[in-house]
């Protein structure tokens, strides 16, 4: 099975077709709710906070980053703003906030996954955007950045203008400017090599970044996965407890160090989480009480309305 | 887009970087604006920790002109003084100002419209809440 980022470019890949499939794959919703869970836990945010969503799709990553319940952030209550270079992606997001909308204003009885009064996507703003071209926020506007499985599109050279290790640069040092002081990122993704590790690494550390890799389930095949753990401000390991800091269990920038890290613990992480099963089933009640038929009825086009403001 | 994000936003363009004038991008007077007012209290209560923390990075002067290309010239000259202290104790008038923030900066939304950097000219569309930033060819 060859990479999505060897098929074509990502705002091609992600056509209206795929991401319509992406979206509503119960298993790709379970996959990036629990690798979003991950990220947040490793960014350790100790107040509801105003964070970047770099490459957010349709929002399965964001409507997590700012979920109400109690699980994922501990009664904090983020709020987002993402980018994405593919249309159809974000199109998808726009349905998917509608039908929030639509199932919050038909909460007669409220007995579903969360509150239905705060959080979710209506905390969230998107942007069209190539974040090879930069991250266009002034200095020190976002306390954090998540991506997932986005950032390994930057190695893609699809068109002749495109030099990736210049648009890598970019990309971290526009991000770095845009966070706060004590900003951090983590960033789950899917390197085709090792080189492509190496060149993350390096360029975050040239741009001032410290922190290192983590990674998750090193011994599984399926399951093992990536995280960019950096920090805008200096970090001594051994404060991983201190509340400005990331939760570094096991980062590294030493780029030498990560191939042999085999002795990284298994995650405690899973047994937290709800099982997968469960996690389908609640999705799947939701998606029957929220209606399908408010799909295509697309009641975010063409609403002339200008308020008193 | 919530009028929040105008607040942040700059022109994408690289040579803007450094130009003061890509910073806020300017309105166009046309913009189609939705506002879902929320009057209830315990709502908002849910946001103060978030609001207080944004209060503090808001550039005052930015909104104060973002608002004024949208028709808005009421907002007070300057910022509010609210700290993650003052949220123990709250008096009135206090909740009236995190209420009317939280009303506008995130559920006031340009749907439609435009924005303009002042440097390089550029116009950004946004369409159904959603700018695109992406820049022609000759730009990036
Ligand atoms: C696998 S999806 C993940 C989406 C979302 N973060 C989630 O967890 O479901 C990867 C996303 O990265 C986006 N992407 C790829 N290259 C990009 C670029 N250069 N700029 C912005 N977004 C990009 C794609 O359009 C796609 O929506
Ligand atoms: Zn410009």
């Amino acid at each position: 099975m060859s990479r999505p980022e060897e098929i074509a470019p990502p705002e091609l890949f992600y056509n209206d077709k795929e991401s319509k499939k992406y979206t509503e794959n119960s298993r790709v919703q379970y996959i990036q709710y629990v690798m979003t869970k991950r990220s947040l836990e490793l960014l350790n945010l100790k107040e509801s906070s105003f964070i970047l969503d770099i490459g957010c799709g349709s929002c399965l990553s964001g409507e997590i980053i700012s979920s109400a319940s109690e699980e994922v952030n501990a009664g904090m209550n983020h709020y987002w703003t993402g980018l994405d270079i593919s249309p159809d992606m974000l199109e998808q997001a726009l349905i998917r906030k509608e039908e929030e909308k639509f199932n919050n204003d038909d909460d007669s009885n409220s007995d579903d996954e969360s509150n239905g009064e705060i959080g979710g996507l209506r905390n969230g703003d998107m942007m069209l955007h190539d974040i090879g071209q930069g991250i266009p926020f002034r200095a020190g506007s976002f306390d954090a950045a998540i991506s997932i499985s986005a950032i390994q599109w930057l190695f893609n050279k699809d068109n002749n203008n495109h030099d990736p290790i210049k648009r890598i640069k970019r990309f971290f040092e526009s991000l770095y400017s845009a966070l706060t002081k004590n900003g951090k990122f983590v960033a789950q993704f899917y390197p085709a090599n090792d080189d492509q590790i190496d060149t993350f690494l390096q360029i975050a550390k040239q741009t001032g970044f410290s922190g290192g890799l983590v990674i998750d389930n090193p011994e599984s095949k399926k399951n093992k996965k990536y995280y960019l753990v950096l920090s805008c401000g200096t970090m001594s390991s051994n404060d991983a407890n201190d509340s400005d800091n990331l939760n570094l269990s096991g980062a590294s920038m030493d780029v030498s160090n990560i191939h042999d890290k085999k002795e990284l613990k298994k995650k405690r992480g899973n047994g937290m989480l709800e099982s997968k099963k469960s996690f389908i089933l609640r999705k799947k009640e939701l998606m029957k009480k929220r209606g399908r038929e408010v799909r295509g009825e697309s009641k975010y086009t063409g609403r002339k309305r200008r308020d008193r403001f | 887009m919530k009028l929040l994000t105008t607040n942040f936003i700059k022109c994408s363009v690289k040579a803007c970087d450094s130009n003061m004038t890509s910073f806020p991008l300017r309105y166009d007077n046309q913009c189609e604006l939705e506002l879902n007012y929320e009057d209830d209290e315990s709502i908002i209560e849910k946001s103060y920790q978030f609001l207080v923390g944004i209060l503090d990075k808001i550039d005052w002067d930015a909104l104060l002109k973002v608002c004024a290309d949208l028709g808005n010239n009421d907002l007070p000259p300057n910022k509010p003084l609210l700290t993650q202290d003052s949220l123990l104790s709250l008096n009135d008038n206090e909740r009236l100002i995190l209420k009317q923030l939280f009303n506008l900066l995130i559920n006031t939304e340009i749907v439609n419209g435009s924005m303009k950097c002042d440097s390089c000219e550029h116009v950004y569309l946004i369409k159904n809440g959603i700018p695109n930033l992406l820049l022609p060819p000759h730009l990036s």
